[in-house]
């Protein structure tokens, strides 16, 4: 399974990808860490006319500590930010999440810019992005704009970056100190995309549940904040009792994918006891 | 006229140049036009994991790369493990352990066990499982892997406290 | 002059000595087809039918055939014109079945490209040749296929009803095979039986998928009108018997070779088109040419297995013993039918197990589908048959309030029984006996290495009233290994005094150049490394059947041995001539011949096949010829049995529907083990596949006959992470039946598995009154089947 051929550059500055961009329009494709990309040209699913390699843009890896902010360049390796200090301390979620991601060979190529802009429905770093209601940095020939998650994920590999524009940044807001988090899986093996998963942030306050909140992958087209969820939490505090009833909420909030992989129900189902495990894990683990 | 790209690389300390087409996925690059048939192809959709090499250091699948994104970097394949004839720890571990029967994921999954022992010199066994999980081996059920990993990591812990401090 | 004693060698059979073969595996020097490269190597790539049923109007190779780089285009009906099809390619079954076994078979021949029609997805209709498989790739693109599509039918059931598409208009039916095999008065059981249950058992499709894909080379050498093919497969003898007939050579211009094997397991034990193509094409475009399959061909094209259907129907006492055992099971072969019967009979042999059944009957029928042909893999036969016996023995006990152990204890075949005869033929034709083996021993082995079913009930019950789920599963089985008809062994004294052995067998990583090594060294008293193995090429001997169903330990390690005997004779004869002493007063030792009890008496083995070389001053006694070397083909007088209790304990988390296995146990007796490090490997890798089969892998074709499993995002092979660890148990009963006392281990390990799952995960859910009779067991299966899904989507 080789792939069609295709014109290729690999341009050293986000203004020559960007024209790049322009110029070829309807027939390019960016290559970033190319682990979602490349089996699908060796399928000849896609065979864009051009390729353009983003791996040669050094200005584009990066993690810098913005105090309530993490500013991630949208070429950094999976891998750097499973390893990264900052990303650690500011948002443990992200390192959390990415040890589902793939594998460790699989990380060291693919980028955090590269899986949120793919946006495939199973994946877990833009169920991370949600969650922690990040912001993306779009650039393009009209400039640069942030995009909130909230309004970034349109449809199942479907975002809202305009054809001309490049994802370059991803914004985190760093996690509150003592936020208890948690991610919750299920796939059919470890690496897998998720059939489901929930990630949950909380924060307490004694009894009290000052912030909560909950994103999905794998469940619907895009992943999704369970607000509802959230609200429950937020208004009836971190008890068991509270809990389930934020579990069944988002049960009841979600419109579940049905595919080969698992039934709408089943879906459905996994979001209860997911959110379940979840949120006893944040709240074990909140300060 | 098919677009070429040049490739200038250091494969196992050893530099080529190449030439080929922008779409010459890297593990053919390096098996066909560099004769290194170590690296073996067993999905081509990055998944089986049989095609891991060292890039840079880091475990990659070579059949998801193009060739050209590795022009300027250093790679390591399994020829380049051994050491003027004598075995890495991982592969003497491997031959004492029976951790290869066909032998085709072989190569990757040494690879693989590489860096994954860089990053975790000391793993438990449940760590190994899930290190080596990113190479699907259909002969072994894994458990003679997980010995000779466990085994290399040893003898490669007593290597490294025999060296003398620097 | 000191007197040496002569020191007693320790065998290296039965030593776990690491492998030969290991150092060119992991230094990167193993050289597997991918790798052969040739000087002036063309690059083949098949076009493959996307539809699942069609017939072919039209194949315009025009544009491809002016791509860049191509060289040479043929379709199906190009090749008609130059080729008849090819004849009966399936393994053929010896006169005393046929003579005993009521059956009925039509042979479907598969064309090496199709014409008429096209039957599955993936079945090849042309085949591009170019300079390299990217511009291969990029001409197939711009072949036009003109395809009337046909209804497809992909269920086997459905297949035989009267209204069904048809697949093989000549036959008009889909029923390509049947027969029926038993013994005693089944209705008349049943009827008197106390007790009867029926039920339905499914075993599903899936398959080998090696590491290592197919691929072949051929070469035509144009100075010796000979041809070379080199083919990952495990049956070199018999892809060159079958081009001999396509190419119209003589066997003896055709070498076919293979080379390193990235795994077979059974997959790879027949002649596929490709294998005969491919050296057809060489010949025709005057360049090597290669063709590599890539995985996603392979989940198409190459052998898919198991999908069965059993309809089971016993009758029994209140105690759980097995009075009468009816089965009927239809085996869906996909397209064509490569194997024959061969599948379907050993289940039905197999259904048996180890247990006492006097009334016993098994009806089979072979459905045709448009689906991907269905071949042997690891088990072939055996699993399906395993799992509609070892699921009934555990829903017998559930009626009569019995522990599962209990029931088998009962049913099972005593040791004082032994050997014991089945009174049903084999596929050899012989009466199946089970010559050696102590069932019940394996059983309690198994049990005791899980801590015994009593602790272990006693666990269940405390889990249950916490609201966790432990289960036990067992799976027991016997298995035929080391059938025939024959495998060959050259045995050769080299001048160097080294021993050259040469035999049909076709390693995939058995280990087999190791232990093949261990054999002669003992019979030979040399080391290992003294020892040359040539395996896997037909020039190194001229006859050969290959390795499939578990059959190389037994029947090489007999050819060689029989070899060895009358060259044994030979060396001391000229030995003994050299020494001036009888031959009877002499033995081998560490390399040479020397006089039994006379330490310094020897002549090396060198020295003897000097002695024995044609022509002048040569230290042959007269009567005796030169040469030093012998062939032998043994035949073994039938399989000898092997067998297995695997046992485990599972913790089945009901809400996600996650099954963890807790601890899995085999209890298994090959005989006599040459090498126990590489037994143990056998047994762990053949379980891990059964695991993979039992939870995994699925292929699964929708309604209208595509194939959702193609690629591995979908066809999902068991990593470290879905594997335990297995606990071994062993026991040896040597076989009768060969020189050596062994038994065949390569396939057992994939046979229990997936009914030690099925059982396990039953007995877990039990509270919930669910029954898991069809594979794979899946975590939707298990939460619905504990009522936590409840279907409210609109």
């Amino acid at each position: 399974m080789k792939p069609a051929r295709f014109d290729y550059h690999s341009p050293t500055s986000v203004d020559e990808a960007l024209a790049l961009l322009q110029q070829h329009a309807n027939d390019v494709r960016l290559l970033a860490g190319g682990q979602s990309l490349v089996p699908m040209m060796n399928f000849r699913l896609v065979a864009p006319g051009v390729v353009v390699d983003l791996n040669r843009i050094p200005e584009l890896a990066y993690i810098t500590d913005r105090g309530n902010v993490v500013h991630i360049g949208a070429m950094t390796r999976q891998r750097a930010a499973e390893f990264s200090p900052i990303i650690g301390e500011k948002v443990p979620l992200l390192r959390e999440a990415i040890k589902l991601v793939g594998h460790l060979p699989t990380r060291s190529r693919g980028t955090i810019g590269g899986s949120i802009a793919h946006a495939d429905p199973s994946a877990e770093i833009p169920m991370v992005f949600q969650a922690l209601e990040g912001e993306a940095v779009a650039r393009g020939p009209r400039g640069e704009r942030t995009i909130k998650a909230e309004e970034f994920f349109r449809d199942a590999l479907t975002t809202s970056l305009a054809p001309d524009e490049m994802l370059v940044e991803v914004r985190l807001p760093a996690m509150p100190p003592g936020a208890g988090f948690a991610v919750e899986e299920f796939a059919r093996r470890h690496g897998d995309f998720a059939i489901a998963a929930i990630a949950a942030v909380v924060v307490r306050d004694g009894a009290r549940c000052c912030k909560a909140r909950l994103a999905t992958a794998g469940i619907s087209s895009c992943p999704v904040r369970l607000r509802a969820a959230e609200q429950v939490l937020e208004a009836e505090g971190l008890g068991e009792s509270a809990v389930a009833r934020a579990a069944e909420v988002a049960a009841d909030a979600v419109e579940p994918l049905a595919d080969h992989n698992a039934s709408a129900e089943f879906r459905r189902h996994l979001t209860r006891v997911l959110t379940g495990r979840a949120l006893l894990s944040a709240v074990a683990r909140a300060a | 006229m098919a677009q070429l790209v040049d490739v200038h690389l250091k494969v196992n300390g050893k530099p080529y140049v190449g030439q080929c087409e922008p779409r010459k996925l890297l593990a053919d690059f390096l098996r066909e036009d560099l004769g290194l048939t170590g690296t073996h192809v067993g999905c081509e959709h990055g998944i089986c994991g049989a095609c891991t090499i060292l890039f840079n250091g880091e475990a990659a699948r070579s059949c998801i790369m193009l060739a050209v994104q590795a022009s300027g970097a250093e790679l390591v394949t399994i020829e380049g493990l051994a050491k003027n004839g004598k075995l890495h720890p991982l592969q003497q571990a491997f031959h004492e352990n029976h951790g290869l029967q066909c032998g085709f994921c072989t190569p990757g999954m040494l690879m693989a066990a590489l860096d994954f022992l860089r990053v975790n010199p000391s793993p438990s066994e449940e760590e190994v499982r899930e290190g080596i999980s990113s190479v699907l081996c259909r002969c072994t059920g894994y458990r003679d892997i997980v010995r000779s990993v466990m085994a290399a990591a040893a003898a490669m812990r007593s290597e490294t406290t025999r060296e003398p401090a620097k | 002059m000191t007197q040496e004693k002569t020191q007693a060698r320790q065998p290296f059979v039965g030593r776990p000595l690491p492998r030969r073969e290991d150092r060119r595996l992991l230094t990167g020097r193993g050289q597997y087809i991918a790798d052969l490269v040739l000087p002036g190597m063309l690059h083949a790539v098949f076009v493959r039918s996307q539809v699942p049923h069609a017939c072919i109007r039209a194949v315009d190779l025009s544009r491809a055939a002016s791509a860049p780089g191509v060289v040479y285009v043929l379709s199906g009906l190009d090749l008609l014109k130059l080729l008849p099809p090819v004849s009966d390619t399936q393994l053929s079954l010896p006169r005393k079945w046929t003579a005993t076994v009521q059956h009925q078979f039509h042979n479907p021949q598969q064309p090496l490209l199709a014409h008429d029609k096209v039957r599955h997805v993936g079945e090849a209709i042309a085949v591009i040749v170019a300079e390299s498989r990217y511009a291969a790739e990029d001409a197939a693109e711009l072949v036009e296929v003109d395809l009337e599509p046909l209804p497809p039918v992909v269920d086997a059931e459905r297949a035989l009803a009267a209204d069904s598409p048809l697949l093989h208009d000549r036959f008009r039916t889909n029923l390509i095979g049947e027969f029926a095999i038993g013994k005693g008065n089944m209705e008349a059981a049943l009827a008197a039986a106390p007790r009867r249950l029926k039920r339905r058992f499914y075993h599903h499709r899936y398959m080998a998928s090696p590491m290592e894909c197919r691929g072949v080379v051929g070469l035509h050498d144009a100075r010796t009108d000979t041809i070379t093919i080199w083919s990952s497969t495990q049956v070199v003898h018999w892809v060159r018997r079958e081009a001999a007939m396509v190419l119209r050579l003589p066997e003896a211009r055709i070498r076919c070779v293979a080379l390193d094997v990235g795994g077979g397991f059974g997959i790879k034990g027949h002649v596929y088109p490709e294998d005969l193509l491919i050296p057809f094409v060489a010949r025709a475009v005057g360049a090597p040419v290669r063709w590599i399959e890539d995985r996603h061909e392979h989940l198409m094209c190459s052998c898919h297995s198991r999908d069965q259907i059993h309809d089971v129907e016993v009758g029994f006492d209140d105690d759980g013993r097995i009075l009468a055992f009816r089965d009927e099971f239809i085996f869906d072969c996909g397209a064509w039918n490569p194997i024959g019967a061969g599948i379907a009979y050993n289940t039905a042999v197999h259904l048996p197990g180890p247990y006492k059944l006097d009334t016993f009957s098994v009806r089979s029928r072979i459905a045709s589908t448009n689906k991907v042909p269905n071949a042997p893999y690891r088990g072939a036969g055996r699993p399906e048959a395993t799992f509609a016996t070892e699921r009934m023995m555990d829903l017998v006990a559930r009626e009569v309030g019995r522990d599962p152990a209990e029931v088998r204890r009962l049913n099972m075949i005593k040791p004082e029984e032994m050997p014991y005869h089945v009174q049903l033929p084999y596929r050899d034709g012989e009466p199946i006996v089970y010559d050696s083996g102590n069932y019940l021993g394996g059983l309690e082995k198994a049990l005791a290495a899980l801590g015994g079913v009593e602790a272990f009930r006693e666990r269940q019950r405390k889990a249950r009233a916490e609201g966790r789920h432990l289960g036990l599963g067992i799976g027991t089985y016997v298995e035929g290994t080391g059938v025939g008809p024959f495998e060959s062994a050259t045995v050769r004294i080299d001048p160097s005094g080294k021993i050259y052995v040469a035999s049909g067998a076709c390693p995939q990583g058995q280990g087999m150049e190791t232990i093949f090594a261990q054999m002669v060294a003992d019979a030979w008293s040399v080391d290992p490394d003294d020892v040359i193995i040539a395996l896997a090429d037909t020039s190194a001997i001229s006859t050969g059947f290959g390795t499939i169903a578990s059959r190389s330990t037994v029947t090489v390690s007999a050819a060689i041995h029989h070899a060895s005997e009358p060259l044994r004779e030979k060396v001391f004869a000229v030995a003994a001539n050299m020494l001036e002493c009888a031959a009877s007063d002499l033995e081998l030792r560490q390399g040479s011949v020397g006089i039994v009890g006379v330490p310094g008496a020897a002549v090396s083995l060198a020295q003897v096949a000097q002695a024995a070389r044609p022509g002048w001053d040569h230290s042959r006694p007269d009567g005796v010829d030169a040469g030093l070397e012998s062939t032998y083909y043994f035949v073994p007088p039938t399989v000898t049995w092997a067998y297995a209790t695997h046992a485990a304990i599972v913790d089945v988390d009901v809400a996600l529907g996650r099954i963890k296995i807790e601890k899995y146990v085999i209890a298994h007796d090959c005989g006599v083990v040459v090498n126990p490090m590489l037994v143990e490997g056998q047994i762990i890798g053949g379980a891990a596949q059964g695991l993979g089969g039992a939870l995994l892998e699925e292929l699964t074709y929708d309604a209208e006959g595509q194939l959702l499993s193609a690629s591995f995002m979908d066809y999902m092979l068991p990593t470290a992470s879905d594997i335990p660890d297995f606990h071994l148990v062993h026991q040896h009963s040597p076989s009768p039946l060969n020189p050596l006392g062994v038994k065949g281990v390569g396939e057992g390990g994939a046979i229990a598995p997936p009914v030690v799952i099925a059982n396990a995960v039953s007995d877990a859910l039990s509270p919930y009154k669910v029954e898991f009779n069809a594979t794979p067991i899946k975590p939707e299966q298990i939460v619905r089947a504990a009522g936590l899904v409840t279907a409210r989507e609109p």
